[in-house]
């Protein structure tokens, strides 16, 4: 009798031991918080990308977190500054995975970082949107490797598709020697005939450089010249402006969406007046119609970064913004932050509108965006304006 | 063998030190709780074997160089591009790599060693940029700034993947180089090497030839450098010409005078405390830099022979306050 | 062709005499310490960069450029002060590393205090280009040119002609000597650094409307500054300027006439094969060795 007492009571505490750890543990785990990883140029070469996209994933998911966070959880930013070394930024991601334990990574502002980190998160199975520019991170398609801003091909199509409306064909290159510069400069060169294209002069500069009038002078004196394209980023293109103005080169100059930031236009001054590029649509959000899809997002992105930090806002924080609300959207469309999970439903994107374009991804198409994305602009009286 | 003739030789920097480092790569993976910590372990280990062959020509020999990231660079790339654009076998890469730089550094070194001090930095930092900038334009070989993917290093059918086996290989590495370097520093040329440090004049006029061990600890110090490159890219999986940079290069130089100069242990130390700095200061986030200068300056200011000089010289003059008879009995 | 020659040769003096600058000041602390200075190229920035948030503060431009020289110059002083003569005994190696410490820690500093952006500064005198034999040079590189041929002649009149400049350069000869002649070598040390830090300012400032400044503008300059010093020859101010205008001309020469995608390295060869032929640069002591 007793034994079989004693061994319903055991049975009866066991159960209720059982249900208390289960209990203690399901809020525990509820408690715990979603680990965003990311790892950004916040300093170095390429800060002036880091640094408004790391401002803007801290913007935002101190705004999520507000909002209530996702699916009952608080959000947790783990961000480590790679400085653009490729070096650092494979380190960091190797803490975000084995150490942070993160649930998905957000990051590498530059090219160099986002390929040397792809083969350790194809291995640890996390999914990572990139934010770096180059066609190749997502040519071909990697399983676990997703990217928002609009490629360095991309560009140069937006570029030689408006030289050809315009019946310009014969143009020279002068592109900076860093990765982005670089690789644009290689993908203009392998589309520039599809759009009757022909490049009859191919300069570069150092990023650090102070002067480019000898390459310009160089330019200038190539017989036929109809435009100049200067595939860069940073302050050095704001440098090429200015000389170009300098030694009065006449015919049209185009730069990248690697200038399309207020301070390029502030460096070169009015030397900037004329000069055409391809970007998102956020440096003229004001001025698009009100039918238009991205204006509502985009207003609201402009107006949540200039009032927080008091400065103009970039098109490079865009890439963050996208990506932390795709990364999300598929977090609560499947309920949970299974990695493979959440992989799925970011390639299932679709119809998502952010701030480099709308994005509908698909197996075969990592990035989701396509020519649209990119509005041609053209700086007049220092200011952007929607040519259309 | 007496017990006190044994603990000579334990104190002696070649077994002693040598046994007390080798206990340490044992025993180091007991601390190390995942993957990351493994993969800052071996980049300590790549970075010390650079530093323990920079320390035989700046601390021993005397001689300067800022260009030293150029041979890890070229080590990095002539790897990376044997191996993975044409094909060869990882090991009879490294090999050819390793002889390239090897002659490369010998070629260039002759005339870069008879400069002297600042011009001599100059010449090598020089060197650094040009092999620097060759590696970011030529992007048709080296993939330009971003760089290139690099196979794993294969023996036979034999993978080196993973940070648990590098740790083990980049570790026994490391024991060689060291071994190798303390060997080099207690031989005859060792002890030119010294001569030749404190009076180029003085050595000559004894009979040691300058310009050719000069030489010799350029390309030995050269091929350290490569070798780590090598490993290096095929460790982590890709190169990017970053790994030439003159930041790196000074980033080595630092390692080694932090560490202690004319100490081999001390170019170890030097490597594991400046490549596991960064990882620890990133919670400073914006201050990081400032942090890591000012901690820079402060360990120079009260440490002016580096780390484990001037421990060393702090112990010894605790030891001889006390007073010691067996001093002179032996 | 010789328009295009005139034009490298303008925008080379140009640049060529922003690495004057620096490079002088790499020379007047080598000669006061043997100490290479690599925060050097961190007081260019200061300079440019205090200007540009003074300006912005709503000063007058003239009183911004005086107070951010002066900026830099105690920021030098207290280089010396604080990092410098702590470790006087120690050897010139370690003191090298010290000011290695130190450009990091000033441009983490710089980082805080400023941002990480770039920024402008208005021209001294307007942006209308001037043509010049077929070639355009703007109103800033004038006052480039200007600014240093007039410090150029400041400073060999001080060397030369006043006691405190004389107590320099008899320092930078013999030191032993000139502590026994009663100089006070260690406030020849402080001063040079003060002294450094403002030229360094002065080529930050002149620069900074032609090009852009931000916190890590230091690094290259100050790199380029150095080859400039060694390749006229460490010590010797005239090596200083002759080496950084060869400089600065031998790249706008190779970006014109060579490879543009080359031309740093083609300079630094040249530096090399200068070396090769001349060890101690272009007017550097050529003295024996003293055994």
């Amino acid at each position: 009798m007793k034994s079989t007492q004693a061994r319903n009571s055991f049975k009866r505490g066991l159960a209720a031991g059982a249900a208390a750890l289960a209990l203690i543990a399901g809020t525990a785990v509820a408690q715990e918080p979603i680990k965003i990883g990311s790892f950004l140029s916040v300093t170095g070469g390429a800060s002036f990308l880091g640094d408004p996209e790391k401002k803007t994933l801290e913007l935002y998911v101190d705004k999520i977190n507000a909002a209530g966070g996702v699916l009952g959880r608080k959000l947790k930013l783990i961000s480590y500054d790679s400085a653009g070394s490729a070096e650092k930024a494979r380190t960091f991601a190797k803490r975000l995975i084995d150490e942070d334990k993160v649930d998905v990574i957000i990051g590498g502002s530059t090219t160099g970082e986002t390929m040397a980190v792809i083969p350790l998160v194809e291995a640890a199975h996390i999914p990572f949107i990139s934010l770096a520019g180059a066609v190749v991170i997502t040519e071909p398609v990697k399983k676990w490797v997703f990217k928002t801003p609009q490629t360095d091909r991309m560009a140069c199509e937006k570029v030689f598709a408006d030289m050809q409306s315009r019946k310009l064909t014969k143009i020279a290159l002068i592109s900076g020697n860093g990765g982005f510069g670089k690789s644009m400069r290689a993908q203009c060169l392998s589309v520039a005939s599809k759009y009757g294209i022909q490049v009859i002069a191919d300069e570069s500069y150092a990023n650090g450089d102070t002067d480019m009038t000898a390459q310009l002078t160089k330019i200038k004196n190539t017989p036929g010249l109809q435009a100049v394209l200067n595939p860069g980023f940073g302050a050095t293109p704001a440098i090429v402006t200015k000389n170009y103005r300098q030694i009065g080169i006449t015919v049209p100059l185009y730069e990248s969406h690697g200038v399309a930031s207020k301070g390029y236009i502030k460096l070169a001054g009015a030397a900037a007046n004329g000069v055409r590029l391809p970007a998102g649509a956020l440096l003229v959000a004001d001025a698009l119609p009100a039918s238009d899809p991205q204006r509502a997002v985009l207003l609201s992105y402009k107006h949540a970064y200039e009032s927080t930090y008091h400065s103009d806002v970039a098109t490079f924080g865009g890439h963050a913004y996208d990506g932390l609300m795709i990364a999300v959207d598929a977090m609560k469309k499947v309920g949970s932050t299974d990695k493979a999970k959440v992989r799925d439903a970011i390639e299932a994107t679709h119809g998502f509108i952010g701030i480099d374009g709308t994005f509908n991804m698909s197996p075969t198409d990592h990035m989701g965006l396509d020519l649209g994305a990119f509005r041609m602009l053209e700086i007049k009286n220092g200011d952007w304006t929607l040519l259309n | 063998m007496n017990s006190s003739r044994i603990l000579t030789r334990l104190a002696s920097p070649r077994t002693g030190g040598l046994l007390a480092l080798a206990i340490l790569i044992a025993l180091l993976p007991l601390a190390l709780p995942n993957s990351y910590f493994y993969d800052v372990a071996i980049l300590v280990g790549l970075n010390a074997i650079v530093c323990v062959g920079l320390n035989l020509l700046i601390g021993y020999a005397g001689q300067i160089s800022l260009g030293h990231a150029g041979f890890f660079g070229l080590g990095a790339y002539g790897s990376a591009i044997l191996a993975t654009r044409y094909g060869w076998p990882p090991l009879a890469a490294l090999l050819a790599t390793t002889v390239a730089v090897a002659l490369l550094a010998y070629i260039v070194g002759r005339p870069i060693l008879r400069l002297k001090g600042h011009y001599l930095a100059m010449a090598t930092l020089g060197l650094g940029i040009i092999i620097f900038m060759v590696l970011t334009t030529e992007d048709k070989f080296t993939g330009g700034p971003d760089g290139i993917s690099v196979v794993p290093f294969r023996i036979g059918a034999f993978a080196l993947q993973g940070e648990h086996i590098w740790y083990w290989v980049v570790g026994v590495l490391l024991l060689l180089a060291v071994w190798l370097a303390l060997n080099l520093i207690e031989s005859p040329t060792g002890r030119a090497l010294r001569a030749l440090h404190s009076s180029e004049v003085g050595a000559e006029v004894v009979g040691i030839n300058a310009a050719e061990h000069k030489l010799m600890v350029f390309v030995i110090s050269a091929v350290f450098a490569s070798v780590a490159g090598s490993l290096g890219a095929h460790y982590s999986g890709f190169v990017t010409p970053s790994k030439a940079a003159f930041l790196h290069s000074i980033e080595l130089v630092t390692m080694v005078v932090f560490g202690g100069l004319a100490s081999t242990y001390g170019a170890v130390v030097g490597a594991a405390v400046l490549t596991t700095l960064p990882q620890l200061l990133t919670s400073f986030e914006d201050y990081e830099m400032m942090v890591f200068g000012a901690l820079m300056i402060g360990t120079m200011v009260f440490l002016p022979r580096g780390v484990v000089p001037s421990i060393a010289r702090l112990l010894a003059s605790r030891r001889k306050a006390v007073p010691d008879d067996k001093a002179d009995g032996k | 062709m010789s328009a295009q020659f005139v034009q490298y040769l303008l925008t080379g003096l140009t640049v060529g005499a922003i690495y004057a600058l620096v490079a002088l000041g790499f020379s007047i602390i080598f000669n006061a310490s043997h100490v290479i200075n690599f925060a050097q190229g961190e007081f260019v920035m200061i300079g440019g960069m205090a200007t540009v948030s003074l300006v912005a503060a709503g000063l007058p431009y003239f009183f911004a450029v005086l107070l951010a020289i002066a900026a830099a110059a105690l920021v030098g002083l207290a280089l010396e002060k604080f990092a410098i003569e702590p470790a006087r005994d120690a050897s010139v190696v370690t003191l090298i590393i010290i000011t290695i410490g130190a450009s990091i820690f000033l441009r983490g500093l710089a980082m805080v205090v400023w941002d990480k952006g770039f920024h402008a500064l208005r021209p001294f005198t307007g942006n209308t280009p001037i043509a010049i034999g077929g070639a355009t040079i703007l109103p800033q590189s004038l006052w480039v040119l200007g600014v240093t041929l007039l410090i150029v002649l400041a400073l060999s009149w001080f060397f030369g002609r006043t006691l405190l400049g004389k107590a320099m350069l008899a320092t930078s000869h013999n030191r032993l000597a000139a502590q026994l002649v009663g100089i006070n070598v260690r406030m020849v040390l402080f001063l040079s650094f003060g002294l450094s830090a403002a030229l360094g300012a002065i080529a930050g400032i002149l620069i900074a409307p032609i090009t852009a400044t931000s916190y890590d503008v230091g690094i290259m300059l100050g790199l380029k500054g150095f080859a400039a010093a060694i390749l006229g020859g460490l010590g010797s101010g005239i090596g200083a300027v002759v080496g950084g205008l060869v400089l600065g001309i031998a790249e706008t020469m190779s970006a014109g006439y060579l490879s543009s995608a080359y031309k740093d390295a083609i300079a630094f060869v040249i530096i090399l094969v200068v070396l090769f032929f001349m060890p101690s640069g272009l007017f550097g002591r050529r003295g024996g060795e003293r055994v």
